[in-house]
C-alpha cells in the first residue's frame, strides 16, 4: 500500500487526567455550574412551579421518566452549555434529580461490560 | 435566544419514553472523518430516531480554522447526532456520533471522559483523515477499536496493510464492518466491548 503512514502516539499524562480535563474544561467564569454529563440522567422531582422559567418549565414535563442531557437539548433544541445552566437551576432548587453516568475507570468493570454484551447479543 | 413554544415541543414518543428503572447511562464516541458514516452507524443501531444535540462555538474557536469560522462571526453552531440502545431496564448506552476533528471536542464537555471506549471509523479511500483521530485518542488514553466501513468503490486492503499504514498496536482490534445494518454495527460494538473486557483482565 503505498498511502501515507501514521506514527503512534504516546499516553500523555497530562491529557488522560481526568482532574485536568476538568481544569481544561471548567467554566473561565468560575461560575457554579453542576457538572453534568451528555448521559446524565435527569428525574422530574416536582410539577413546574410559577417561578421557573417556560423552557424549565418544559425540562420538568419531559423528565416525568429518565432522560439524558444530551436528549434534552435535542428535544429542546438548546445547546448543551444552556441546557446544563437551566439544569443546575432546577437542581438547586430540588426540582429534578441527576443520576451520574457509570464512568470509565481506570480498569473497566468487568461485570458492566458483560451486561452491555448481553444486551448487544439481544439487538 | 430562539426558543421554541413550549407548546410544540413533544419530546420522545410514547414508545421511546424509558422506564423509570433507567438509572443508568454509559457512553461510546464513533468517531471519524466527513462523510465515513458515522449517523448511519449510529441510527442502524439506536433504538430512536437518532437525534442531535448542538453547541455553539464562541470567540475560543475563531481563528482556528479557516474554513469553519467566518471572520465576522463570533459564534458557530456545531451539531452531533446520537441514539441510545436500552441495554436492561436499568442500564441505557448511548452513543455519540463525533467529527475527527479534535477542535470540535472541547465543545462537549467531557466527551470522552468517562467514555467506556471508542469506535474509530475509517474509510480505506481517506485513511489520512483518521490519522489525527487515532493520535488524539491514542494521547487520551481512550480505548478503541478500528472499524472499516466497506464501501462499494472503496479499495480492499488486506487488515495487516491497514494495521501498518494506522500504525495500530497488535491487540487493537480491526473490524470490517458496512454501517447501514444493524446487525454490522452491532458488531462493531461487541468488538469494542470484548477488547475492553480483555483489558480488564490481568496481564497473563
Amino acid at each position: 500500500m503505498n498511502s501515507p503512514r501514521r506514527e503512534r502516539r504516546k499516553a500523555d499524562p497530562a491529557l488522560s487526567d481526568p482532574e485536568r480535563l476538568y481544569v481544561i474544561t471548567g467554566d473561565p467564569d468560575g461560575s457554579e455550574r453542576a457538572h453534568l454529563d451528555l448521559v446524565t440522567m435527569i428525574v422530574a422531582q416536582a410539577q413546574p412551579t410559577p417561578t421557573v422559567q417556560p423552557e424549565q418549565a418544559v425540562i420538568l414535563r419531559l423528565c416525568q421518566a429518565p432522560l439524558s442531557v444530551a436528549e434534552i437539548s435535542a428535544y429542546l433544541g438548546l445547546p448543551f452549555s444552556v441546557v446544563t445552566s437551566l439544569l443546575t437551576e432546577l437542581l438547586a432548587a430540588e426540582l429534578i434529580e441527576s443520576r451520574a453516568p457509570i464512568v470509565r475507570a481506570t480498569l473497566p468493570d468487568r461485570s458492566l461490560l458483560e451486561a452491555v454484551m448481553h444486551g448487544l447479543q439481544k439487538l | 435566544m430562539d426558543f421554541r413554544s413550549s407548546d410544540t415541543i413533544t419530546g420522545p414518543r410514547s414508545e421511546d419514553v424509558l422506564p423509570t428503572t433507567a438509572t443508568a447511562a454509559v457512553k461510546v464516541v464513533i468517531v471519524g472523518g466527513f462523510g465515513v458514516g458515522k449517523t448511519t452507524m449510529v441510527g442502524s443501531v439506536s433504538e430512536i430516531r437518532p437525534l442531535t444535540t448542538e453547541e455553539t462555538m464562541t470567540q475560543a474557536g475563531v481563528g482556528v480554522d479557516d474554513n469553519f469560522g467566518v471572520e465576522s462571526k463570533t459564534a458557530t453552531t456545531v451539531a452531533m447526532d446520537f441514539g441510545r440502545i436500552s441495554i436492561s431496564e436499568e442500564l441505557i448506552l448511548y452513543l455519540f456520533g463525533t467529527p475527527g476533528q479534535e477542535r470540535f471536542w472541547f465543545l462537549w464537555n467531557g466527551l470522552f471522559e468517562g467514555a467506556l471506549g471508542a469506535v474509530v471509523l475509517i474509510d480505506t479511500r481517506r485513511l489520512e483523515v483518521s490519522f489525527d483521530v487515532i493520535g488524539r485518542l491514542e494521547e487520551r488514553g481512550v480505548p478503541f477499536v478500528v472499524a472499516i466501513n466497506t464501501f462499494p468503490d472503496a479499495p480492499k486492503h488486506p487488515v495487516e496493510a491497514l494495521r501498518s499504514a494506522l500504525d495500530l498496536p497488535e491487540e487493537v482490534p480491526m473490524i470490517d464492518c458496512d454501517a447501514r445494518l444493524r446487525g454490522s454495527s452491532r458488531d462493531v460494538l461487541m468488538t469494542l466491548m470484548r477488547y475492553l473486557h480483555s483489558l480488564s483482565l490481568p496481564l497473563a
